[in-house]
């Protein structure tokens, strides 16, 4: 052994040793978006699946990955040797190395099937359903009216759901491809324009879940978040009855300037709707209702404080680089049009009031 | 022979220097052309890697913007595939397979010069992008509609797909080829079952090459007809399903990882046996297993579309057909370590390779086998976790081969054994590199980290393990540098190797290192497998076919040919022009580049193969 | 040097491991590749069935009496080549002569007829007799689906309704679809044509296209009939269903 294989061999060594007790640190379900925190059934059966795999594929990776280290080991050249028997193969032992692994695979593969389609079927198809629908670079979520009616409920980037109940969903896309992922609830669905997809979540306790775009979808991708927000029944009720109320009237002067350049000359009515609202009825943008009931804005990178609405609203490409707004808007894009200091105090002020 | 008057250029008889390399029809120098271009490419694909890992070190950095990102990880894949390891097998198939059958040349060496520089244009045209107004920005999946001109005004798209298309026709060029090469031109004797099994393998890459490559071509020209004349085959706007990218997409890419994996199980299969003075354990079965892998490489291309919404039994399908393929390459695996039990194994850097890369697909198979199961692989698809999967099988799995066979035929190519105290440093540079690099990505994947993204932040707990994944690619890269100074130094200065520096046991080290011009000098007749062993050990000699003079000066070689170099100088214009084919000029340039093309190739179908006259002996 | 001439010439005679030519292999081969490209095509057009938002849709356009007669016109010079090839065999230049011009005549018929029906459709006119649609009810169910999103503009004093609306590849998925399939092929037609004449102006040549060198015209042969095969599943596939989607 040369000094250059025995001391890289020491490295494999201390470095496998590393990365093992590294691995303990390294997955812990304490991580916001962590796979191994399962709180719903649908992640938890794919958990114990991944569970199960994962040791059957440990067990197989110490026995043959120890054969093949033994055998580079134990039967290395030394001087003088003489070829060595020159055998073709062994009829037996490689029908049993081939039904070996068939078998353990079979292991697999029952269980994955059956997981397949627990998480495909709801089990309570009659339940809460909610429409996701995918934008560049947000989540539009809606809801059935709480009077009966057929009309929705808007919402955008943070879902509300009531806690331990089976909550379908719908997805679709109304561009590029995203996909739906809350690691700790469910794993992901994507949202594929002209072919819409169905699943089924249920958030065990109440609290706030991390939920990102999966599927590559443009400049944004990374920037593509949102919450859940699991909550008692009655809280979500609550929730939902102020959500499907028109937007709170300003009276504040600065707020009712806001509203005016909000419906006038920023154009901020084209891409964007507030309930209640004659002219802010368009549907690029979020909708902007309740906007101040949003613990975050820009779908999850910021929190929703006066301060990072402002900075916003100054600079959205600061905030989010890429966002259609800062791209498309007039108020950005041309320095004739461009918000004064005053312009987004008064923006800042109207919408802070949309609670 | 027809003779037409046609205005040649009087053809290079005797061509020296560059202009011997431009004009060259030699397999051999084809494959190292090939070598050499695409270890540079390797090497721009990894500083792409690298700008990527530097970005992500960090949570929240702002080294490269989103855009570059998108470009950098669309670059890096595509370059890693098109223009890293797939020429980087075909260089082996070039300069080995020949040597391993007994021939003196490849069935159709300008059409083998031909591929060879319409990948150099396609690689050429698709790094341009970069300087050009931005590399494509999609990822090498290119997944519709976020190509079509509505989301994706800019160039970059246009240069990769019809960069795509120009190394298309370099692949399918050099794929039949190589069928032809090695079904009609093995030394007699060579039955289909003693064939090398590189051989073997390379056969079962061009028949894969073969049949997908056309399936991507469609797709691509689907794609260009959206975005250069507003066809609706991914217009979302009339009722274009965006799933009809994704299924011919990997209907041709998922045979594609086969053809990114069979040459380097080929190449594994000739050192192993080689370096533990042992033939391959169970010969049939390994030959047998890459057949049935390469089938059932269309038989599982929707394990890549677990989550786009298939439904429960589509899955349930897949998923099983997945799992079943684990079956012929676990058996390969065992056949490599039967071959190694009670062998007389000497550790030098190929083997070292070799078994690195045994050792890493063996991770790489199993994490495979993980996200086969398509409820666990809902967590992972889309996440670091697969991109821990696509690098011990790509980097673990096909680079790890490829450096072995390096090492194993540099001296073939060369005359000169390289370094083997930097081959050793060599080896495990890049093997810890490569572990210190992927193997944490694992956890990023299960941590919910998702692929594709140009930052994170910190509240999310990523940032301990994309630092200690960046450090490894530190550590990669350092370990590729000694390559190429272990390449540089040993081409000129490494110890002379002789014809058979292994004790190898195929065709090729039974002739001199470099081999002569004509490689054989009398076509050896094959008795058995490992046909240069049996001649070694048992005595067998190889005798020469009848009316085979021994007197080299006898051999008429395929003489040198500019046409094959014009016609894809032509394909680069053309293909140029097509990108910018909604303009007048790029209508003209690409109409230039394609009528030079078509022109030479015209010239070249009635370029007789020697010039009659001045007679073939080419001394 | 057997094997040397093999690489070199890639003659008729040399010796392969199989006995087959070099040259035959790789058409083979290339034949195969070019079946998983119309394949893809063809997959592409029967996914993309019946899911065009707007017309014309193919029972607008498709003239079944039409596409029959060139589709039988392809299918004769299918014979016509293996006629050609045969008297080269016999060693009759003359008779390969008048076949294999034949064979591209027959070709070329084809690609006009192609050349025919892609302008007629996109000229496609919606015509609708508003006269038998007011008197007669069952007139409405005679009209296809496209025609029937017309009956509205059959207003009072309207006799007769007249439109043009052509079918073009981006008016529709049926249209991007079909023109990017036939076109392809009309384009296979249009090489094998111009293939089909070198070898008729080369058979003027001396030694051009001799008896020992019938592989040069085996192969082109090869490539035609390909072609015609092609063809015969497009007309099947995209027509016959297109019509007549009950069968």
């Amino acid at each position: 052994m040369s000094k250059i294989d025995r001391y890289s061999s020491r490295l494999v060594t201390v470095g496998l040793a590393v990365l093992l007790v590294l691995l303990a640190v390294g997955c812990t379900p304490e991580h916001n978006q962590s796979t191994f925190d399962a709180t719903g059934p649908v992640a938890r059966s794919q958990l114990n699946l991944f569970y199960w795999i994962l040791w059957t594929a440990v067990f197989v990776f110490v026995v043959v990955g120890g054969i093949l280290i033994y055998a580079a080991i134990r039967f290395r050249r030394k001087p003088g040797d003489p070829d060595p028997e020159q055998t073709h193969g062994n009829t037996p032992l490689e029908i049993g190395w081939t039904v070996a692994p068939a078998l353990i695979l079979a292991v697999v593969a029952v269980p994955t099937v059956t997981t397949i389609f627990y998480n495909a079927n709801s089990p309570d198809p009659g339940s809460l359903t909610i429409d996701v629908v995918g934008h560049q670079w947000w989540w539009e979520f809606n809801y059935p009216h709480p009077d009966g009616s057929d009309s929705v409920v808007t919402a955008a980037n943070e879902l509300h759901i009531p806690v331990d109940e089976v909550i379908n969903i719908n997805l679709d896309s109304k561009d590029v491809l995203h996909s739906f992922w809350i690691p700790k609830i469910a794993g992901k669905v994507d949202l594929v324009p002209n072919h819409p997809n169905q699943m089924w979540i249920l958030a065990e306790e109440p609290g706030e879940y991390y939920g990102q775009c999966a599927e590559f979808c443009g400049v944004a991708h990374a920037n593509m978040r949102f919450r859940v927000i699991a909550q008692s029944r009655p809280e979500f009720d609550a929730w939902l009855s102020t959500q499907a109320q028109d937007a709170v009237e300003p009276i504040d002067p600065l707020a009712l300037r806001g509203k005016a350049l909000f419906e006038g000359d920023a154009r901020c009515w084209s891409c964007h709707t507030v309930a209640g609202s004659k002219r802010a009825r368009g549907q690029q943008g979020p909708d902007l209702t309740h906007v101040a009931s949003r613990a975050h804005l820009a779908a999850g990178i910021v929190e929703n404080t006066q301060a990072n609405l402002r900075k916003w609203l100054e600079d959205p490409d600061a905030v989010k680089p890429g966002n259609l707004m800062a791209r498309d808007a007039e108020v950005y894009n041309d320095p004739v049009r461009e918000l004064t200091g005053a312009d987004v105090s008064a923006l800042v002020a109207y919408l802070r009031g949309l609670d | 022979m027809t003779t037409l008057a046609i205005p040649l250029p009087k053809r290079p008889a005797h061509p020296t220097g560059v202009l011997a390399w431009l004009t060259t029809i030699d397999h051999k120098k084809i494959g190292i052309l090939y070598g050499v271009t695409a270890f540079v490419l390797f090497i721009t694909g990894g500083l792409e890697a690298l700008y990527m890992r530097f970005q992500l070190a960090q949570p929240g950095q702002d080294f490269v913007s989103p855009e570059v990102f998108n470009q950098l990880f669309t670059m890096h894949a595509t370059t890693m595939i098109f223009l890293g390891v797939m020429p980087l097998g075909a260089a082996f198939f070039n300069f080995v397979i020949p040597l391993q059958i007994g021939a003196r040349d490849v069935a159709f060496p300008r059409l083998n010069a031909f591929s060879y520089w319409t990948f150099l244009a396609g690689a050429i045209l698709l790094k341009l992008s970069w300087f050009l107004g931005g590399a494509p920005n999609a990822g090498w999946f290119g997944y519709a509609p976020i190509t079509g001109s509505d989301f994706n005004p800019g160039h970059g798209i246009d240069y990769w797909a019809v960069s795509l298309q120009v190394l298309g026709i370099a692949s399918l060029a050099a794929a039949f080829n190589f069928i032809v090469t090695i079904v009609n031109m093995r030394a007699p004797g060579m039955s289909l079952m003693r064939m090398p099994l590189f051989t073997w393998m390379t056969l079962v890459t061009s028949f894969l090459l073969v049949l997908a490559f056309p399936v991507i071509t469609v797709a691509l020209i689907e794609l260009m007809f959206d975005r250069f004349f507003g066809m609706n085959f991914f217009s979302i706007g009339a009722g274009a399903n965006p799933l009809l990218w994704q299924h011919l997409f990997w209907i041709f890419g998922h045979p594609e990882v086969y053809i990114l994996i069979l040459p380097a199980m080929g190449i594994v299969s000739e050192i192993i046996p080689t370096f533990s003075r042992k033939p391959l354990f169970g010969y049939p079965v390994v030959v047998l297993s890459g057949v049935i892998i390469g089938f059932m490489g269309w038989m599982v291309w929707s394990h890549h579309m677990f989550t786009v919404g298939l439904g429960p039994v589509a899955n349930s399908v897949f998923a099983l057909t997945t799992m079943a393929i684990a079956v012929p390459t676990g058996v390969k695996i065992f056949n490599w370590i039967g071959t190694m039990w009670n062998g007389s194994i000497d550790l030098r850097t190929p083997m070292l390779f070799a078994i690195g890369f045994v050792f890493l697909f063996i991770i790489g198979g199993l994490s495979g086998v993980m996200h086969s199961s398509a409820a666990s692989d809902a967590q992972q698809q889309d996440t670091y976790f697969i991109v821990a999967h696509i690098h011990y099988v790509l980097f673990g799995g096909s680079i790890m081969a490829i450096a072995a066979g390096a090492y194993y035929w540099f001296p073939k190519m060369t005359g000169r054994l390289m370094d083997e105290r930097m081959g050793k440093l060599n080896f495990w540079l890049v093997f810890m590199g490569m572990n210190i690099s992927f193997f944490p990505m694992h956890f990023l994947g299960l941590d919910g980290m998702p692929r594709r993204i140009h930052s994170y932040d910190s509240a999310m707990g990523w940032d301990l393990w994309n630092l200690v994944s960046s450090a490894g690619a530190v550590v990669l890269a350092a370990g590729i540098l000694v390559t190429i100074i272990n390449m540089v130094r040993s081409a000129k200065q490494g110890e002379k190797a002789g014809a058979d520096p292994w004790d190898g046991r195929t065709l090729e080290w039974s002739i001199p290192s470099p081999p002569p011009e004509y490689n054989f000098e009398q076509i050896p007749t094959v008795h058995g497998k490992d046909a240069f062993w049996m001649q070694k050990r048992q005595r067998v000699s190889t005798v020469p076919v009848a009316g085979a003079s021994g007197d080299s000066h006898d051999i008429h070689l395929p003489q040198p040919s500019y046409w094959p170099l014009i016609a894809s100088i032509g394909l680069l214009i053309g293909a140029y022009g097509l990108v910018y084919s909604a303009t007048w000029t790029g209508i003209i340039v690409g109409a230039v580049g394609l009528a030079t093309t078509v022109v030479s190739v015209y010239a070249w179908s009635f370029e007789p193969v020697n010039e009659p006259v001045e007679g073939a002996a080419g001394h | 040097m057997a094997h040397a001439e093999a690489a070199a010439h890639g003659g008729e005679h040399e010796e392969t491991s199989t006995g087959l030519n070099h040259r035959k292999l790789l058409m083979w081969a290339f034949l195969g590749s070019d079946c998983m490209f119309f394949g893809s095509l063809i997959a592409t057009y029967v996914v993309y069935f019946g899911r065009s938002k707007v017309g014309p849709f193919p029972e607008d356009v498709f003239s079944i009496p039409t596409t029959s007669v060139s589709t039988f016109v392809l299918l004769m010079s299918s014979m016509s080549m293996v006629l050609a090839y045969a008297a080269l065999n016999r060693g009759s230049i003359k008779g390969f002569r008048i076949w294999i011009a034949s064979t591209a005549i027959m070709g070329m018929t084809f690609l006009a007829f192609q050349v025919f029906e892609f302008t007629d459709f996109a000229n496609h006119e919606v015509h609708l007799d508003c006269v038998e649609i007011r008197t007669n009810e069952a007139a409405i169910e005679e009209l296809t689906d496209y025609e029937k999103t017309f009956v509205d503009e059959c207003v009072e004093g309207v006799d007769e309704f007249e439109e043009q609306h052509g079918l073009t590849p981006r008016t529709n998925l049926f249209g991007t679809t079909f023109f990017t399939l036939t076109g392809f092929h009309g384009a296979h037609v249009t090489l094998g044509v111009i293939w089909l004449l070198s070898l008729l102006f080369f058979s003027f040549t001396r030694g051009g296209v001799t008896p020992a060198r019938s592989l040069d015209v085996d192969l082109a042969a090869l490539y035609w009939h390909f072609v015609d095969v092609v063809w015969i599943v497009i007309f099947t596939v995209v027509y016959l269903f297109g019509v007549f989607p009950g069968i």
